[in-house]
């Protein structure tokens, strides 16, 4: 049911991987990204298969997590494959009906399908290997410069983590009472589109009286160990780069190297 | 007529990284009319058994009849389950949502398909039973203290007229005499209507006195299903499991060391008392 639903899908394992500070990651994830964009090319896709799959290993985390995120974008996948194929103009391939497949789309359309799985399996990677508490913390540290352009980024930071936090909470809140009401006979399941959003009726208003309560209830309990906003705030946990962050980076210099002499030397 | 689960097995999130067992093949059978009292630590799996028994939470394997019916069979319906066996929620408050209470209560009946008339009629009866004041049916459930918006939220359950009736931890975060005055009520209404009457409950002291048997919950197992007075001579290994016995067996077991044949099946201080005066004369003091 709805505790099945995972949003900051954490894996919890010991590795590498995990182990790396969470800015590294980011970054990582970043220059991944970008080198997906940048290079476009067969040869250096092939690169980034090999560094995607080497990186997937040392996470320990098992491979079905990683495309389980797939599953979601896979209707949007096909479509933007259907499109690029059918509307690239170029070299005609072959003819169907009225529509012409060029060579120039089939191309086209193989590289928007590897980019597009593989930006979902690199976040993933960084998802599944990094809490989200983690990554917030990392993004507010990354981000500390923009302080000076008066942009409150630990406050953002703040916040951010707390909706984090909460999701899980109101995802077994909203289990909780969605049984609750069933045990007294509600409906969840059937009738029309009208049934269905009155039928949440009794769902919403005692889960939103709850979020408030919390919400009130979390303001007090951090007033009253002295919260008061991110001035002069240490961290019991500081983010701090070891070797192996140093290494990473190193690591990502040579990828973007790597995929630039596969995309020149062969050409393809 | 009674509820019969055999080899039930329950395991969380089965297939993700946080798979857990939860229930370890439980075998139980609450006959018809009896009060029964479910206990166990915090994490032993006794939310999880009863929310089975309303077919709320489907099983990983095993097998639950009512009545003699497998709930897990096609074609069952579980909306007429979950009208015969009323389950009470831990915190049942926060299900609240209507702008009064009376129409609060209503709510269950009306989701059985009943008649105007005949929902009203089972909501002021249920209303009646958890000894709310009719000055608070037209009142907004949030304007109610905790122990009337628990009680608003039990009658809602009352309402729909279940044979069968499990709460979990009614009293959890009332004060002493609104755990009191809920306990006696649920007592009474099984006393009236000889429904069956399942109290899940993680102390001893709150529920010895009124239930004729306790389940022992540990770890997804039932360790203990016996009347409360031979469950309670386990107290030993009750308090390993971190539970506890009431605190007259305490005085009893060491009394009897100490001597006295005092009966240490004793479960209520009168009992207790009487036993003890008993021994007293006894010897001759």
């Amino acid at each position: 049911m709805i505790r099945d639903i995972t949003i900051g899908q954490y894996y919890p394992a010991d590795s590498v991987i995990h182990r790396l500070d969470p800015r590294t990651k980011l970054v990582g994830t970043l220059v991944f990204i970008f080198s997906l964009f940048l290079f476009r090319s067969f040869a250096a896709y092939a690169v980034a298969t090999i560094c995607l799959a080497g990186v997937i290993r040392a996470s320990k985390v098992p491979f079905k997590f990683m495309v389980k995120g797939l599953k979601s974008i896979l209707i949007l996948l096909m479509i933007t494959v259907v499109f690029n194929m059918f509307l690239t103009p170029g070299e005609p391939l072959f003819k169907i009906w009225k529509l012409t497949i060029t060579q120039e789309g089939v191309l086209q359309a193989a590289f928007m399908a590897i980019r597009l799985t593989y930006l979902i399996i690199g976040s993933s990677v960084m998802t599944l290997t990094t809490t989200p508490n983690q990554l917030t913390d990392g993004m507010e540290k990354g981000l500390r410069p923009l302080n000076k352009l008066h942009v409150p980024v630990h406050e953002v930071a703040m916040m951010m983590s707390i909706a984090l936090r909460f999701i899980p909470i109101l995802l077994e809140e909203t289990d909780k009472i969605m049984k609750a009401q069933m045990a007294r006979g509600a409906d969840f399941e059937n009738g029309g589109l009208l049934q269905k959003a009155k039928s949440m009726v009794p769902l919403l208003v005692p889960l939103f009286i709850s979020a408030f309560r919390r919400a009130s209830d979390l303001a007090m309990a951090m007033e009253a160990r002295g919260y008061h906003g991110g001035g002069g705030r240490t961290k019991m946990k500081p983010l701090k780069y070891q070797k192996r962050d140093h290494m990473a980076y190193l690591a990502m210099m040579l990828y973007l190297l790597a995929m630039y002499a596969a995309k020149r030397i062969t050409g393809f | 007529m009674s509820i019969k689960i055999e080899h039930l097995n329950y395991i969380y999130s089965q297939g993700t990284a946080y798979e857990k067992q939860a229930l370890t093949d439980i075998n139980l059978e609450l006959p018809n009319g009896q009060f029964t009292g479910i206990i166990g630590h915090t994490g032993s799996g006794k939310s999880t058994l009863i929310q089975h028994l309303n077919g709320l939470v489907k099983a990983t394997s095993g097998a639950i009849y009512y009545n003699g019916e497998n709930i897990y069979a096609e074609g069952y319906s579980m909306k007429e389950l979950r009208s015969r066996v009323g389950l009470v929620f831990q915190y049942p408050e926060y299900q609240l949502f209507e702008v009064d209470v009376f129409t609060d209560v209503c709510f269950g009946p009306k989701n059985l398909g009943l008649p105007k008339d005949e929902v009203e009629a089972r909501a002021y009866e249920a209303l009646r039973q958890v000894g709310l004041k009719e000055k608070y049916y037209k009142k907004s459930p949030f304007e109610l203290s905790g122990g009337q918006k628990r009680r608003a939220a039990i009658a809602g359950i009352l309402a729909m007229q279940p044979e069968v009736l499990i709460l979990d931890e009614p009293t959890a975060g009332l004060d002493p005499r609104g755990r009191d005055n809920i306990l006696d009520q649920i007592a009474l209404l099984h006393e009236e209507r000889g429904i069956t009457v399942v109290l899940v409950s993680h102390s001893m002291e709150d529920i010895a006195k009124y239930v004729e048997r306790i389940i022992v919950m540990q770890k997804g197992h039932v360790r203990f299903d016996d009347e409360p007075r031979r469950v309670f001579e386990h107290y030993r290994e009750l308090e390993q499991i971190g539970l506890a016995a009431p605190q007259v067996t305490y005085v009893m077991q060491e009394l009897k060391k100490r001597g006295m044949q005092v009966d240490t099946g004793a479960m209520t201080i009168e009992e207790a008392r009487a036993s003890i005066l008993a021994c007293m004369g006894q010897v001759g003091i």
